[in-house]
């Protein structure tokens, strides 16, 4: 047997594995007719108790999207979406809001025992006060496919001024917030899945954090899509005033599906002066199984404005899951000395296919902008990095430093680097570099030699590849993300 | 105990082991010498489970068990140790970490209790203070910027922690400056006692002045074609192997 082939052969095994978390919950739900139109807006509208200003912004949203093409550029294939064969609403049906854990549906429960969500936390959602003394650091807004289930922390967090809530409920709670920033940052008309987004999103996670204010804990939401055949249209906006610091985690797992299921998310961040906002994600939707059949389409619009000077926005992200993901987190660096960041790791295996990077637009003076992106393709993927870094005329001193690098796990998949760079002003310094690696048969054989399984050496080789991200992520993710890496990767053991 | 017995493979058609015969017993130290291209790391590389080597013929066990059958995992747990003529760099994997996965993989193989970090550390240090090793040389990436002695220094300091029954070095002298080949040979004696053997490839009689062979074997175009006590070694330096390996011819 040959070196090449025999390790082909392990790493065949080692990248095929079964999705491990797919499962699906059976709860009634309450669900709007197939199809889209201004009739299904207006419903999901009503179903919300939506003011006329919020219905009206939906009506022209739909409008606009009425009148534009699905992108086509970016390096994904897949089926032709019948946007009129899907939900686009559903709920749990639920008569009043849980008040103690035996009110909460069982099977709710069960799902998130199963995503791993700690007992304790399960508690907190279904809104059981806590023995003093007893809370993790970690406020859990849960989405449930489109309805915000419960929400916890928000006593705490109010008495800091923090606002921390489902989206629907600010629109009727903080009108004048939602109303000034919601789509401040992503216009409706932004692109193709942010006027859809705009015109059915059903809701999302409002946070504000008021001037000089450090947000006392970590906020987290649970995204889950679970009714079969609803696009799931998350919508979050995060404004954070003067001084204020705010880190947000966002983790994603989907139960097992036959048919492919969309998702197109808008999130929004604005940071004032001084102001920081740190958002990590970690994303492990169903793939499609090994022939690529299934999985969620993930078609998303991230993106940060940093507004005010010195203010700073750094995603994170871990990307495991999706058929296939186009996403762009970006950021806006409008205020002078405005820092941006972007650290991501993308995983695709079998036949899931990514296209996902960041946009960096410096807008202000001595503003700067970091890029630190790992790709990791195996089995008959593709991962793409696509970047735009543009340095307008009056951003004197720009910087912005880029790093790219890819790994590739045996000789079927493909690793692509788009890097756009555009500078109007003669004093900006940018850097770009990109590598591209594959796992040596030497690297395994050194750390089977010393009893690592080829699994685990093949999970420790890829960890240590994205180290220089993982390390960016919060306390409660990095385990978490360090864990999703080598499942993702893992074989068919068991 | 290693034995090996009529050992015989090939890279693709290339045949480089011609039989080669040895029993190395527990509690010795048996050195392997011989010119380029003799088989010397190939054999190395056979008895620790290498992808890309075939075997055509012969056996090689440890302990009784068969070592051909064997995954280089299952060997590892075993007790088989190659120390790497070239360490392999694994970038951005903390050498601690690597090591207490590596420790632990193998003790949870063997039905071993597995370490905790805390005493993992404790083992760790005590050793790396053995070898002169600086405590940060714990935190940086597996060989990753180590020069040619700190690499080599590294593993020896595996060796020292997972604490091998059969340790095969291949040619761990070569890349050292006298010091650092002292504190090797230290870390290797250090591992002498009736539970360990070792297999020291080397072309320079230099090493076996500080790590002493219980026997020496000359292998030459796949085949021990000469075997003797430490004399040999010296015999060597003072004459070369061109002379023996015309008597042998």
């Amino acid at each position: 047997m040959s070196e090449t082939v025999d390790s082909m052969e392990a790493v065949t095994a080692v990248t095929e594995g079964g999705y491990k978390w797919g499962f699906s919950t059976d709860i009634d739900m309450d669900m709007a007719p197939v199809g889209l139109n201004e009739d299904i807006i207006r419903l999901i509208s009503s179903k919300k108790n939506e003011p006329d200003w919020l219905l009206e912004w939906r009506l022209k949203s739909y409008a606009a999207w009425l009148t534009m093409e699905e992108p086509d550029w970016a390096m994904v294939h897949h089926e032709k979406i019948d946007y009129q064969a899907l939900h686009y609403y559903a709920a749990p049906k639920k008569k009043t809001g849980p008040k103690s854990l035996d009110e909460v549906d069982p099977e709710l429960l069960k799902t998130y025992a199963k995503l791993g969500i700690p007992l304790k936390e399960q508690a907190y959602l279904a809104g059981v006060e806590p023995a003093e003394g007893e809370r993790p650091q970690v406020a859990v807004d849960a989405v449930f496919d489109s309805v915000s289930v419960a929400t916890t922390f928000r006593d705490t967090l109010a008495k800091s001024g923090v606002i921390f809530c489902p989206i629907s409920e600010a629109v009727h709670d903080h009108p004048e917030l939602v109303r000034k920033y919601l789509g401040s940052v992503v216009p409706a008309s932004d692109n193709y899945f942010a006027a859809l987004n705009s015109a059915v999103f059903t809701d999302g996670s409002f946070v504000f954090i008021p001037k000089g204010v450090r947000c006392p804990m970590e906020l987290s939401t649970y995204f889950r899509i679970n009714a079969r055949n609803t696009g799931q249209f998350e919508r979050t906006l995060i404004v954070v005033e003067d001084g204020g610091y705010v880190s947000y985690l966002e983790g994603c797992t989907a139960p097992q599906r036959d048919e492919n299921q969309l998702h197109a998310a808008v999130v929004e961040l604005v940071a004032m002066e001084d102001a920081t906002i740190k958002y990590s994600t970690v994303q492990n939707w169903y793939p499609g199984d090994a022939d690529g059949k299934g999985g969620i389409y993930n078609f998303v619009t991230k993106r940060g404005a940093c507004r005010g000077a010195r203010s700073k926005i750094s995603w994170t992200q871990v990307e495991t899951g999706s058929a296939v993901t186009w996403k762009y987190p970006s950021c806006i660096l409008q205020g002078d000395g405005a820092v941006g960041e972007f650290y991501s790791v993308a995983v695709t295996t079998n036949h899931q296919q990514a296209d996902t990077g960041t946009k960096m637009i410096h807008i202000g003076r001595n503003t700067s902008s970091t890029i630190i992106s790992k790709g990791i393709s195996a089995g008959r993927s593709n991962n793409t990095y696509r970047g735009l870094v543009r340095v307008l005329a009056k951003a004197e001193g720009a910087r912005n430093f880029t790093q790219c690098d890819s790994l590739l796990i045996g000789d079927q998949c493909g690793a692509h680097t788009v890097p756009y760079i555009e500078s109007r002003n003669p004093t900006a310094k940018l850097e770009h570099e990109a590598t591209t690696s594959k796992i040596s048969d030497d690297q395994l054989f050194y750390c089977r030699s010393r009893g690592l399984s080829q699994e685990d050496a093949v999970g420790m080789i890829v960890n240590g590849f994205c180290r220089d991200v993982l390390k960016e992520l919060p306390m409660e993710f990095a385990v978490e993300a360090q864990k999703l890496l080598a499942i993702s990767l893992e074989g068919s053991v068991g | 105990m290693l034995e090996i017995k009529g050992l015989t493979a090939a890279i693709g058609d290339k045949q480089i082991l011609n039989g080669v015969d040895l029993v190395v017993p527990p509690g010795e130290i048996h050195a392997i010498m011989g010119p380029n291209g003799a088989g010397k790391s190939t054999l190395s590389y056979i008895l620790s489970g290498r992808p890309g080597y075939e075997v055509t013929g012969g056996e090689a066990s440890f302990n009784g068990h068969d070592l051909l059958e064997m995954e280089p995992e299952e060997r590892a747990a075993l007790g088989v140790f190659l120390a790497f003529q070239y360490p392999v760099e694994l970038p951005g994997v903390g050498n601690a970490n690597f090591l207490r996965t590596a420790l632990n993989a193998q003790r949870r193989a063997r039905g071993e209790a597995e370490l905790d970090a805390p005493s993992f550390l404790k083992l760790a240090r005590a050793e790396m203070k053995r070898l002169s090793m600086p405590d940060d040389m714990l935190k940086r990436n597996v060989n990753v910027g180590f020069s040619g002695g700190e690499k080599k220094r590294n593993e020896v300091l595996q060796m020292a922690i997972l604490k091998p029954k059969l340790a095969i070095l291949d040619e761990t002298d070569s890349g050292l400056d006298i010091d650092a080949l002292r504190i090797v040979s230290e870390g290797v004696n250090a591992q002498r006692g009736p539970n360990f053997s070792a297999l020291v490839i080397t072309h320079y009689q230099r090493l076996l002045d500080y790590i002493v062979p219980d026997r020496v074997h000359v292998l030459s175009a796949g085949r021990i074609i000469r075997s003797g006590g430490p004399e040999l070694a010296h015999e060597l330096e003072a004459h070369g192997y061109a002379g023996i390996v015309a008597d042998a011819a």
